[in-house]
């Protein structure tokens, strides 16, 4: 998948409590928990998102709760992809199993800027800053997770265990 | 070969053999838990699964604990559609109402969860159970689902980081100072994929439910899970939640770690988490006139009957500041019993306090004590993140149950040692 869209960065520890506070949590709708996607951090942040849009932070995104809502929200307003300098352990296994593109690029993620234009090969692990010029290579989907990613995610994955089971 | 209380109960569920940490395995499961906010996104993922039944009725618990008493009708939708999934898959541990407690004081109680088990909850402070010998985690709501119904999921066995705590500790300072202490130390993501291991005589004399709190916490350190070894006093507490056949266990001799930790806590202070991250902790003593407009006692980190007696013995013939709310919250109906019957509601009513009933809550910023701007709370749970329990304005502050108390008291944030 080829991305275009520009960079909105946030900084480091940013909680599911910041990208999805828990008064929102009583529904598990794509638009509604998208509509209020980052409203812990700032009110009214996605008013500034396009679709297609690509979010870029700094270390330990999506720490603290398990909430699946997290992810969802930053696909329910048009976010595809999450560039980091790294993961929480629970948002990283929940933004796979949701279909959200999330990369690994360690200390690199000083050379994306906000509002910098982006240009992201999802299946190359590439990332191209046009407003820049420089290229950013991402660390590696471990094998089992890309044979999770090929399956379509955890849902298809399972539904063809439970189906050969049968 | 010699193997970490992560690898050895990774092991124990699995037929590949655990060579180390980075290795994928695929590991059966003990226990699958879920709530009423995490529950309803699981089940519409089990739906698309295609899946008809879950992998043990008997393994499956669903606890409505963080919006409960349900408080509007979008919260109550949501727990409808859990206990009319509950009834329709038979599942046997199906809470809510009279019965239900904060899942992670619930399930120990109940002795759902013990030694070399492996838990997978759909809510972070799974790692509790951690307190107890098991390797328990959180996760997502969609491997939640697969875990339901396959009755397995998958792991990257984790580093071990092992935390060594020597010493003695002073009056007023236990369990929660330890963690607050060392998540202070390495930060937020000082553990990130890794697992905690803990020991040290600090660790062999505390009770099972101060391992309970620090376990619970590991996860603010970005933890995999914060592993206690299995002793004899694991063993009595398990046996009295009528669990039969669990073991000890421990570290083989010569197992890897990543890191190894030292902590020495004679002569430490109470620790303080400061806003707006678990990691700004302090000792108390430093942080100057704080003054308080709420403090919560409760939660899965300190909601149980040993924090209900910390926090008593310093209320007893005292009264809350007069500009501080009080709020306690027993974590299970057991407690809450246990607590009235030893006389606790008394102290603390007589105190000014409000004793509400078992449920997540304020914590989160749910329900039952939520701030305005310009608030300040200081609360016996877990996360201070801006905007947790309210307001983006507002600000929680972390500590034990008798720091909590004894602020209370104060007005401010206070030193019990000094009361």
């Amino acid at each position: 998948m080829l991305v275009n869209g520009n960079a909105h960065k946030v900084g480091a520890h940013i909680d599911t409590d910041a990208i999805i506070p828990a008064r929102f949590l009583v529904t598990t709708d794509a638009e509604v928990l998208g509509a209020n996607c980052m409203e812990g951090l700032t009110p009214g942040w996605v008013g500034r998102v396009k679709k297609n849009d690509i979010l870029v932070a700094e270390e330990n995104f999506g720490c603290g709760s398990s909430r699946e809502h997290a992810p969802i929200a930053i696909l329910g307003a048009g976010i595809p992809v999450v560039v980091a300098k790294s993961f929480a352990r629970i948002f990283y296994r929940n933004g796979f199993n949701m279909g959200l593109v999330l990369l690994e690029v360690g200390d690199d993620i000083e050379k994306l800027r906000d509002g910098d234009e982006l240009e992201v090969d999802t299946d190359a692990g590439r990332i191209r800053n046009k407003t820049t010029g420089v290229e950013i290579i991402c660390a590696k989907v471990p094998p089992f997770m890309q044979e999770l990613l090929d399956a379509g995610g955890l849902v298809p994955y399972v539904k063809k265990r439970l189906a050969d089971m049968r | 070969m010699s193997h970490t209380v992560a690898e050895k109960i990774l092991q124990a569920h699995t037929d590949e053999e655990i060579t180390g940490a980075g290795q994928i395995v695929n590991c059966r499961v003990s226990l699958v838990l879920a709530n009423d906010i995490t529950a309803p996104l699981a089940i519409k993922s089990f739906k698309g699964m295609a899946a008809s039944k879950v992998f043990d009725k008997d393994k499956v618990a669903l606890v409505c604990d963080h919006f409960t008493p349900n408080k509007d009708i979008d919260s109550a939708e949501q727990v409808k559609g859990v206990r009319e999934f509950a009834r329709e898959m038979g599942i046997t541990h199906y809470y809510e109402g009279g019965n239900v407690g904060v899942e992670h004081a619930l399930l120990p109680e109940l002795g759902l969860v013990g030694p070399r088990d492996i838990v997978v909850g759909a809510d972070s402070h799974t790692c509790t159970y951690g307190g107890l010998g098991a390797f328990a985690t959180g996760m997502g709501s969609t491997d939640i689902a697969g875990a339901m119904a396959l009755g397995e999921t998958w792991f990257k066995v984790p580093p071990t980081i092992r935390v060594e705590y020597t010493g003695t500790l002073e009056p007023f300072v236990g369990a929660k100072d330890l963690i607050l202490h060392l998540i202070g130390r390495i930060g937020v993501s000082g553990a990130l994929y890794r697992a905690l291991e803990f020991c040290g005589p600090v660790i062999d004399g505390l009770s099972i439910e101060g391992r309970m709190t620090m376990a619970n916490m590991a996860i603010e350190a970005g933890g995999k899970v914060g592993l206690f070894p299995a002793d004899e006093k694991t063993l009595a507490y398990c046996a009295a939640a009528g669990r039969h056949g669990d073991k000890p266990l421990k570290a083989d001799p010569g197992a890897v770690y990543e890191q190894d930790i030292s902590l020495s806590v004679s002569g430490m202070p109470p620790q303080v988490a400061c806003p707006h991250l678990p990691e700004n902790v302090r000792p108390v003593d430093e942080l100057g006139d704080l003054r308080l407009d709420q403090v919560v006692i409760g939660s899965c980190t300190n909601g149980r009957i040993e924090d209900m007696r910390e926090a008593a013995a310093i209320l007893k013939g005292r009264k809350a500041d007069k500009n501080v709310r009080l709020i306690v919250l027993p974590a299970t109906p057991r407690i809450w019993r246990q607590a009235m019957d030893e006389g606790l509601f008394d102290i603390f009513m007589d105190a000014g306090a409000v004793v509400g009933p078992p449920t997540c809550g304020p914590c989160l910023g749910g329900h039952m004590g939520i701030l305005a701007g310009g608030e300040r709370c200081l609360a016996t749970t877990n996360r201070n993140f801006r905007g947790r329990m309210g307001s983006l304005q507002s600000e929680v502050y972390l500590s034990s149950p008798a720091v909590a108390a004894a602020s209370a008291v104060a007005g401010v944030i206070f030193n019990p040692a000094k009361l």
